[in-house]
């Protein structure tokens, strides 16, 4: 008997708890404009690297906003939410590998950039700094295999030679 | 009690239930879930997965964006400054304002008020026609002078040796603003669904899962936005 009762109460209204609605969603408009004057405004001042933090950091505020009040996850089943914050994790975890493997190529990257001093002759152009040049560490490496590179290739030629008639009995 | 082992609250049970004056089965149900609620979360669930595959994707060309950005910083923050700020300003505006009147609908189909769904969806599909608008300003100017991505690029810089940085900046930018535009190009047409759908009066309290999900992809639409105006526009 109770669970019938239940499911007049339930069928009845699709909502039951009367969430969002248009003050709470024009509210939460204003809110998202206001960040965005923020984001424009602090891009003018000059903060160094600081200027990529705080833009995203505003960023991920209004992102926030926008899928909690706007996508209703705020009021949505669990299932959901987990869904979203995973989709976030696993970005966080390639983001952060990505970040920890740029911040390890940069301690060994000055050495492969070509620094050469041009003499200052007037009207001659500095040369480029990002040019990149063949490692000095791989340099004597890249070069022994040379002779040697030859001897799998032409151990390796016959191989397919051999097994070609092998293929034309059959 | 007996009799019915699973409850089924949402007219599911309606030839049972004629009897009592509330057993019409909503047209949209389909028969192999047990109730009207249990599909439209199974509903959501899937558009909530779909949309995490989305967040991947633009993950992966942000990330592809960091890592060229630390390898040409020189190259990236000058072309940076070539992208015209209002212009990436007003669109955030109004993706932001087309993501409140999308919210408006849906909530207007959930308090059965289909000509307010109409008009509201109306206000964002021409939203989304002014953001492709100003975007296609945006292209033209580019191609004018010449800031093709990758190997067409003719632009500024071309004849300096070691600017690729230029040219990578640009296939990235076309890259991401255009994969974004695709998805508002398509934003459209399913917003244009809806609103056929809306008109003929299909949607209210008891089943308006449509309009939901549509809004929640357009909303996951803006939110990408969000995160490419400040990274494109706002560097300096």
């Amino acid at each position: 008997m109770t669970t019938h009762t239940e499911t007049h109460s339930a069928g009845g209204h699709a909502g039951k708890h009367e969430h969002g609605g248009p003050t709470t969603y024009a509210l939460t408009l204003v809110a998202l404009l206001i960040l965005t004057g923020i984001t424009i405004g602090a891009s003018y001042i000059d903060l160094g690297s600081g200027n990529v933090v705080v833009a995203l950091a505003i960023a991920t505020i209004k992102a926030t906003l926008v899928a909690l009040f706007f996508m209703h996850l705020l009021w949505d089943k669990p299932v959901n939410r987990i869904i979203a914050v995973a989709g976030f994790l696993f970005l966080g975890i390639f983001l952060m590998f990505d970040l920890i493997d740029l911040d390890a190529r940069n301690y060994y990257l000055p050495q492969n950039v070509h620094r050469t001093v041009v003499p200052l002759v007037p009207g001659t152009a500095p040369a480029p700094l990002t040019e990149i040049l063949p490692n000095p560490d791989e340099g004597p490496t890249g070069a022994t295999p040379v002779p040697g590179a030859e001897a799998p290739a032409a151990s390796t030629a016959p191989a397919p030679a051999a097994a070609a008639p092998a293929s034309e009995k059959k | 009690m007996s009799t019915t082992p699973i409850d089924l609250p949402h007219g599911a049970q309606g030839a049972h239930d004629a009897g009592h004056g509330h057993g019409d089965v909503d047209p949209h149900f389909q028969h192999h879930f047990t109730t009207m609620e249990q599909q439209n979360d199974t509903a959501k669930i899937g558009m909530w997965l779909f949309l995490v595959t989305e967040i991947l994707l633009f993950g992966g060309l942000f990330v592809g964006f960091g890592l060229m950005q630390g390898r040409y910083p020189r190259e990236f923050v000058e072309a940076h400054t070539h992208l015209v700020r209002w212009q990436g300003s007003l669109n955030t505006i109004v993706l932001l304002f087309s993501s409140f009147t999308m919210v408006m609908a849906v909530d207007s189909a959930k308090k059965n008020k289909p000509s307010k769904t109409v008009w509201y969806l109306v206000i964002t599909i021409i939203c989304a026609f002014v953001f492709l608008f100003v975007k296609y300003l945006e292209y033209s100017h580019k191609f004018e002078e010449g800031w093709y991505p990758a190997k067409w690029y003719r632009g500024v810089g071309d004849a300096i040796p070691g600017s690729h940085g230029y040219a990578t900046f640009f296939a990235f930018y076309f890259m991401m603003t255009g994969l974004h535009g695709i998805h508002i190009v398509v934003g459209i047409g399913l917003l244009s669904w809806i609103l056929m759908r809306a008109r003929r009066g299909e949607f209210s309290s008891a089943y308006y899962t449509p309009v939901d999900l549509v809004g929640l992809y357009w909303h996951i639409v803006d939110m990408i936005w969000i995160y490419l105006f400040p990274l494109y526009y706002l560097i300096q």
